[in-house]
């Protein structure tokens, strides 16, 4: 090894770890250099975790050529190791202590120990201030960490890192529930950091993100390395086809929609949500909507789905439409799917199966008002099939498919009550890219099929390849509307980030 | 202030509920607001205190006890037996003898959580069935009476006779029990063991994560309680003057109910001394007060049930939310 080993963080060779016979990692090799952000990137269950856990001592490999951290070979990584080398990692759950204030939270380490010891809380205090400063961020100190939204959370975690001297941070998506603005921020951090001198690996399913931050990217597939690359000259349908291993259209799918109007609305208003609103969705359409969050978008839907009362007029197939309920709106044929999946969409602990049929239990009544097993059964193995939901068997918790798989386990649901309009908030956050390209494949057939549906997306390069017309929204109100065919993704994207 | 108001609210509200009870039963009888009532409120209320700030360690660790009463009860009946043997002892042996047959009670509950990985709620009702069970086996359900003269002579802090011959005494436990409270307090405010109790509490995965000792956690929330059960149990004695076997069961509910009442959350993370004894304090001047105003004991029950429900059903509602949305309604 001769070049740049003193530049290294960490370099990884030929690391195989197997679970049960399958082969988590494959002799992969994974290098980091000091003050780089590198992003690693690949598909659900391609290995990043577990690569991951093993630079941080939690799993420990069947074999490795070569492990070094920082210069130092190892013949391999323990926890205490890996911290005292100062690498740290940011979970997605962050593993912060909601009630205990900002401070604590990222001075917890110090506290950590057997032996009784007072607090020196003014030490704390400066030591935390101090590690926000090489941020650029103030905070409340003395605030409780669950008062703060998820973006400061976020910065409160990685704050810890560097109370811990880190020197290498992995961050595993860290931007999934960031908004655009709160995302541009936190990437000021991690390039505040890289020029610090701190390594950062990123691991998002934003590819433009991706390709934005990173100077380099490493590519896994199915526990292999596809290859390193740098990220200039790379490009998100390049990046995407080196991780699904297909090449990934992106192309505008947009065609004139002609069929009959499902949906009217007319100077819809929630004063200080969204104000005079006019929209019209037809059968067979697919209406993009997008902007900033907090836009007003997923307010609007709100509203249509019964779930805020809103001045002005909807029609529903021609009939005046006012839902007083969510149960209205769904008796009445709209179909809402929440933006925040993982909470609200699914019962994760309950089966694939309850999931899916939970809003159509009374279809599925026997003569004596139970529920029929044969029913239920029929039911899931249509929607398995028709939508390709990869699953293990019914009864399996939904917590143990993939993002992609759920988030069609939650379209399988809403798509059982036979819905007029669909309505899709955020579909794909949290979802890999190849399993994007099958919800919206899946979308557009349902379209096909003569479905109304508005898909919301703060993400230009969703609504513009999967919708038929695109609506910006911002400040509460609709903006523009664009032809997809007629329209750039740059001069989207000029819109909504103006 | 503000900023305590804001991050204290429960404490806020709950200390607001019991000025409002005080100067409401001040007013509405003649005996309230008496040196004499408010002492043999705080002398009643002291080994409830000290059960209170144990149970309260417990619950910010993420736990519950049920056992922590009938335990008091065996802290009782073993280092009576034991004193008795020795030939009678002294304060220093009577703590040290129910302090560490109160710790190891209390370790048993933790080894069987920890170990076991059983909830616990589950192992607590275990062993208060265990511990009440062998206690009432052992004993056959008779009492001692004939204690050591150190134990059951009670000493007073400060007495004051008023004008009508009337005696009003602070007794002995109530000093125990202040030191139990500010020691409870130190212990989770102000030692690193503490916030880590606090922090297992809240986050239990993100506390291993950070190299957080469980299993000392455990230990320490549960010998703690044990501990103050073990003080409980001699403070106890003390006052009645007896050992009874059964003469505690049931108060375990009525000290949960009066910690939970002063913000400390089942689930863990959330909790302080202040609102605990806040909350015992609340649900004593409560009772005191229904017996002034003569009203049927079995209404107690039924209040203590109704202000734990307004609590926390509106815990929720922000007090500063509540100023806030006034000021925009009122422009």
């Amino acid at each position: 090894m001769t070049s740049g080993s003193d530049s290294d963080a960490l370099r990884l060779k030929g690391i195989t770890k197997i679970f049960g016979g399958v082969k988590a990692l494959d002799a992969v090799d994974f290098d980091v250099r000091a003050g780089e952000v590198h992003c690693l990137a690949g598909e659900n269950g391609c290995g990043k975790s577990t690569l991951i856990k093993v630079v941080t001592g939690v799993y420990r490999p069947e074999s490795a050529e070569e492990i070094s951290l920082f210069g130092q070979t190892l013949s391999a990584i323990t926890p205490v190791q890996a911290r005292a080398k100062g690498v740290s990692v940011i979970w997605q759950d962050l593993a912060l202590f909601p009630n205990m204030s900002v401070a604590e939270n990222i001075a917890f380490d110090t506290l950590v120990g057997a032996r009784p010891r007072g607090v020196p809380f003014a030490k704390m205090h400066a030591a935390a201030a101090e590690a926000l400063a090489r941020l650029g961020v103030t905070l409340d100190l003395h605030a409780p960490l669950e008062t703060l939204p998820i973006a400061q959370r976020q910065v409160v975690a990685i704050a810890r890192a560097l109370m811990n001297d880190a020197r290498l941070i992995f961050m595993d998506e860290p931007t999934a529930s960031l908004t655009q603005s709160e995302t541009d921020r936190l990437l000021d951090i991690v390039r505040k950091l890289s020029a610090d001198g701190v390594a950062v690996v990123f691991v998002s399913h934003r590819l433009a993100e991706v390709l934005d931050i990173s100077s380099r990217v490493t590519v896994l597939r199915d526990g292999k390395l596809v290859g390193v690359y740098p990220t200039e000259g790379m490009t998100q349908a390049k990046l995407g086809e080196l991780m699904t291993g297909h090449l990934l259209e992106s192309t505008v799918s947009a065609r004139a929609a002609t069929g009959p109007v499902v949906f009217e609305a007319k100077g819809l208003s929630v004063p200080g949500q969204f104000e005079n609103i006019d929209l019209t969705i037809r059968a067979g359409e697919v209406v993009g909507l997008t902007g900033l969050i907090g836009a007003g978008r997923t307010e609007l839907a709100h509203a249509m789905i019964g779930m805020t009362r809103a001045q002005g007029t909807m029609t529903l197939l021609g009939k005046p439409y006012r839902p007083a309920s969510l149960r209205d709106a769904i008796a009445r044929g709209l179909a809402y799917v929440s933006e925040d999946r993982l909470s609200l969409g699914l019962l994760q602990k309950q089966s694939i199966a309850d999931n899916a049929a939970i809003s159509v239990l009374h279809k599925l009544l026997d003569r004596f008002g139970l529920i029929a097993p044969a029913k239920k059964d029929a039911l899931i193995r249509d929607w398995v099939k028709r939508l390709g939901i990869k699953i293990g068997a019914p009864e399996n918790p939904i917590a143990t498919l993939s993002g992609g798989n759920q988030q069609k386990v939650v379209l399988a649901k809403w798509l059982a009550t036979e819905p007029k309009l669909l309505i899709l908030d955020s579909p794909t956050v949290g979802v890999d890219v190849g399993a994007r390209a099958g919800i919206f494949r899946i979308v557009r057939e349902l379209a096909d099929q003569g479905l109304a549906i508005l898909l919301i997306s703060d993400e230009a390069s969703e609504v513009l390849y999967n919708s038929d017309r695109i609506l910006h929204m911002a400040g509460g109100q609709i903006r523009h509307s664009y032809d997809p065919r007629q329209t750039t993704i740059q001069a989207l994207e000029a819109a909504i980030y103006a | 202030m503000r900023n305590l108001m804001k991050n204290r609210q429960i404490e806020t509200r709950i200390f607001i509920a019991l000025a409002a009870i005080c100067i409401f039963l001040s007013l509405a009888t003649d005996t309230f607001l008496t040196l004499g009532n408010l002492t043999s409120l705080l002398n009643n209320s002291s080994v409830n205190l000290i059960w209170a700030v144990g149970l309260l360690v417990v619950l910010i660790a993420g736990g519950i006890d049920i056992s922590f009463a009938v335990a008091t009860s065996v802290v009782q009946y073993v280092a009576a037996k034991f004193l008795i043997g020795i030939g009678g002892g002294n304060w220093l042996l009577g703590f040290i003898a129910c302090g560490m047959v109160g710790i190891s009670l209390g370790l048993i509950n933790a080894a069987l959580i920890h170990g076991f990985r059983i909830i616990s709620i589950v192992v607590t009702i275990a062993t208060f069935n265990a511990f009440f069970g062998l206690l009432m086996f052992f004993t056959r359900g008779r009492s001692i009476y004939n204690l050591p003269d150190w134990w059951i002579d009670r000493i007073a802090l400060f007495e004051h006779q008023s004008a009508d011959g009337a005696w009003s005494q602070l007794m002995m436990p109530v000093a125990v029990m202040v030191v139990c409270v500010i020691a409870t307090w130190v212990l989770i405010q102000r030692t690193n063991l503490g916030r880590q109790i606090y922090a297992f509490g809240d986050n239990p995965e993100g506390a291993r994560r950070a190299g957080v000792n469980l299993a000392l956690m455990q230990a320490l929330a549960y010998g703690w309680m044990g501990l103050m059960a073990g003080i409980a149990a001699l403070m106890q004695v003390n006052i009645v003057q007896e050992v009874v076997p059964n003469a505690l069961y049931g108060r375990e509910l009525d000290v949960l109910a009066a910690v939970v009442l002063g913000g400390a959350r089942l689930g863990g993370g959330k909790g302080t001394v202040l609102g605990a004894v806040l909350g015992v304090m609340f649900v004593a001047v409560t009772q005191n007060g229904l017996n002034l105003l003569g009203i049927s004991p079995f209404a107690f029950k039924m209040i203590i049930g109704a202000a734990i429900l307004v609590a926390i059903s509106t815990s929720n509602m922000n007090l500063g939310g509540l100023v806030a949305t006034r000021k925009e309604g009122a422009k």
